[in-house]
């Protein structure tokens, strides 16, 4: 098998039991929320204190932890604060900028998700977090583009 | 209707090339998508996962672009066709391993597919030869726009699309195209090239995705990133960075011919003269063999071999393609005789060309 390790790219020749121990043929077994959690994630879902459970699918930080999924997307409310950081460890931003369905695209998107970074903008700005606030800008920039393409249509 | 009577042929398949094809294999791309409401997959109860999948299954089939398509539960499907559908990327390995609860269909010519109830409700793709990035996510883009009339998917202001995996979270896109390298890896450049690729925040994986091994020079390159970025933005930096690839590639195959063209028609002549006379042959030495063939007709090494059949070759001696072609269940090593057998009839024959001192 070859493995991608920090961008390097490795070699090993497996024999059938190594390849089980290493979980390699068993494709759930492939440990994703290790994958995440290693982003550093791990440290704020621990820290975030009480263990979070979704009401609405009884999803716990736990079966998080296990899964590295979500149970539902009321989960992505509950989980909000833990999954944040790694949210912007993963992604390029945390603010999604892109396709928005038709039905909702009229009423709310590109202005709230307008307000929404410029108020991130503000807080960067505040932090002196100029990286960031540099990111938040383009994000703004990209979204005015995207809003322009729409009124094309 | 059967599968079988259903999929496209192996020769059929393989005879559509598309831009680039030297290098491109192919290129695809997924949406992820759920109903809104719902809880995921993995977490849904067996009975609220068969009322999904009932619902969105005649949802998606009755779209215009399905229509002389293909659906099925995943729970009626043979263990065989399922991997048949593995090995021609039309399912993932985690969907074939699903039984009641989950579908697929597929559109007529198999360029579409939705697998319902994977990871998440709806995983659709578009998949075309050659590189046509760009073609293949407006087809996808405009199947999930006549889906989105039909159901109501889970979106939020801030994180977009809801996804069970927050990898796949805003966009659920993920954009890849499958190349063919075998310069870069006899030049060794390619650990290189992948370091590059990852650097710039994409995924550089083996034939059949995550923790598979880069068998037959094969590599795959997929954007990582889900959200913070359009889907736009996302295709055009994946787009750009195959171009360059496909650029290194050339350039090595250019300079394997000038300087090291002993070693190169060396290295394709034992692949041709070892599939064409083994009597045993496994199915990773018959990948990375082909590889080498496919380099040498691409390189007007071989008179009268047409690419496409060594494309088909790639595709049928893989294990569940081999057995629907001999008709029966086969065990490892009957596998690797019929794969030998199989290779030796269509290769034997073919003529080369001589390299001229």
């Amino acid at each position: 098998m070859t493995e991608i390790v920090n961008g390097q790219m490795k070699k090993i020749d497996l024999c059938e039991e190594c390849a089980k121990e290493k979980g390699v043929t068993d494709p759930q077994g492939f440990a994703l929320a290790d994958l995440l959690l290693g982003l550093g994630a791990s440290s704020e879902m621990d820290s975030a204190g009480t263990e979070l459970e979704c009401p609405t699918c009884g999803f716990t930080q736990a079966d998080f932890k296990k899964t590295g999924r979500l149970g539902c997307s009321v989960c992505y409310t509950v989980f909000a604060e833990p999954l944040e950081g790694m949210l912007k460890q993963m992604h390029k931003g945390v603010q999604h900028i892109g396709k928005v369905p038709k039905a909702l695209r009229a009423k709310l998107d590109i202005t709230k998700q307008r307000d929404h970074l410029n108020e991130q903008l503000q807080k960067a700005i505040e932090t002196e977090n100029y990286e960031e606030a540099a990111r938040l800008r383009d994000q703004l920039k990209e979204l005015e583009v995207v809003s322009a393409s729409g009124k094309e249509e | 209707m059967e599968l079988l009577d259903f999929l496209t042929s192996s020769a059929e398949l393989s005879s559509g090339s598309g831009p680039e094809d030297h290098v491109v294999l192919s290129s695809r791309v997924r949406l992820a998508r759920n109903v809104k409401g719902v809880p995921f997959p993995g977490r849904a109860k067996k009975k609220v996962q068969q009322e999904t999948c009932d619902t969105i299954k005649p949802l998606v089939s009755a779209a215009s672009a399905m229509r002389g398509g293909f659906t099925a539960g995943m729970g009626d499907l043979k263990a065989l066709h399922k991997q048949l559908l593995v090995e021609r990327h039309l399912i993932s390995r985690e969907h074939a391993a699903k039984t009641g609860g989950s579908a697929l269909i597929l559109n007529k010519d198999e360029t579409l597919s939705v697998m319902v109830n994977e990871e998440d409700h709806i995983r659709m793709q578009a998949l075309m030869p050659g590189m046509q990035i760009k073609q293949v996510w407006q087809k996808i883009d405009r199947f999930d726009t006549s889906l989105e009339k039909k159901i109501d998917y889970g979106y939020d202001a801030s994180y977009g699309y809801l996804t069970a995996c927050p990898t796949n979270l805003g966009t659920g896109i993920r954009v890849s195209a499958m190349l063919h390298l075998p310069g870069l890896v006899l030049t060794d450049q390619v650990n290189q090239i992948v370091q590059a690729v990852t650097k710039l925040g994409h995924a550089v994986r083996g034939l059949y995705g995550e923790g598979t091994e880069a068998l037959g020079h094969i590599f795959q390159v997929s954007n990582q990133m889900t959200l913070g970025e359009s889907e736009a933005d996302i295709i055009e930096r994946i787009h750009k960075v195959v171009l360059q690839i496909i650029e290194h590639e050339t350039n090595a195959r250019a300079n394997l011919q000038q300087s090291k063209s002993k070693e190169l028609y060396n290295h394709v002549g034992r692949a041709y003269g070892v599939l064409s006379n083994a009597h045993i042959v496994s199915s990773k030495e018959s990948m990375n063999q082909l590889s080498l063939i496919r380099l040498g007709v691409k390189l007007g090494m071989f008179e009268d071999l047409e690419v496409s059949v060594v494309d088909e070759l790639f595709l049928v001696a893989q294990p569940a393609h081999l057995q629907q072609f001999a008709g029966e269940k086969l065990s490892g090593d009957e596998r690797d005789v019929h794969r030998a057998n199989l290779l030796r009839d269509r290769l034997s024959g073919v003529k080369g060309v001589q390299l001229s001192e």
